[in-house]
């Protein structure tokens, strides 16, 4: 545990580092790690983008047909 | 209808991994929408609307599957390369090297002009990247990064552990860096 943290272990901590689910001593590890390595640091900040990217995806619409079908099956069920 | 728009999508999606066609998918959103019509009255509030609503999407997904005869090993559904490494492990120096250190360094993406980033062609790029994830894992980081659902909700709606979740999550982004990586790296040169 006193040993610290390398890139390659540090990239697989990422997620749980940003879900906020890193236990304190290892966060506190992978943060050290961090303050020291402008390569993870830079790692980082890319899923961050990556994540920012993937935020500006739009759904998809709804066809009309399929909003008929539903409008219908809730007409019929509400009268019944 | 908003809901509807907000939800039918991902709905679809959701039941297609359950069940063999889409057409068999848009009946059980079918199902699950007169579910939420007759269920709304006992909705207690105790998950978020959105949950409440994919958890009956996934029941009876989940049922009208099995009467398919259709049986899902997770793997199949979550993908069977979940304890891949999220970087190329040649990205690092070699393990007798300075211990499993980056060989190069992550390009700075600060410098990308915002239109370029958030424009067309790499939402497009985006967009095929999380198409070719397994199912469960593109659901999860539609879900999350590009709907804006919290990980509670998400593992309730799609009924996985917290582990399963990040794990999915955890896979689904790193794989979609790598494809935005790849992209913008050959427009660069």
């Amino acid at each position: 545990m006193g040993r610290e943290l390398t890139c390659k272990e540090l990239v697989e901590l990422v997620t749980a580092y940003l879900e906020g689910t890193l236990p304190g001593r290892h966060r506190r590890r992978f943060e050290a790690h961090l303050a020291a390595c402008d390569r993870c640091t830079a790692y980082l900040a890319q899923m961050r983008t990556t994540i920012r990217v993937t935020g500006r995806l739009a759904e998809e619409d709804v066809s009309e047909e399929q909003r008929a079908v539903l409008l219908t099956a809730f007409r019929s069920w509400k009268a019944s | 209808m908003q809901l509807v728009d907000q939800l039918q999508p991902a709905m679809l999606r959701v039941a297609r991994m359950y069940v063999s066609t889409a057409a068999v998918a848009e009946e059980v959103v079918q199902d699950a929408w007169l579910g939420v019509l007759r269920g709304l009255q006992s909705f207690e509030g105790r998950s978020s609307l959105r949950t409440w609503i994919f958890r009956i999407l996934t029941n009876i997904a989940k049922t009208r599957g099995q009467r398919e005869g259709r049986s899902l090993p997770f793997a199949s559904l979550a993908g069977d390369d979940l304890d891949a490494p999220a970087v190329d492990p040649s990205r690092f120096d070699p393990p007798e090297g300075p211990r499993g250190r980056w060989s190069t360094l992550p390009e700075d993406w600060s410098d990308v002009p915002e239109e370029r980033l958030l424009g067309h062609e790499t939402l497009d790029v985006v967009g095929r990247a999380i198409a070719s994830l397994p199912p469960m894992q593109a659901e999860v980081i539609r879900l999350r990064d590009a709907l804006g659902w919290t990980s509670e909700e998400v593992r309730n709606a799609l009924d996985l552990t917290e582990t399963n979740q990040r794990v999915l999550l955890h896979r689904a982004r790193a794989k979609v860096r790598g494809a935005l990586e790849r992209y913008l790296s050959d427009e660069a040169t």
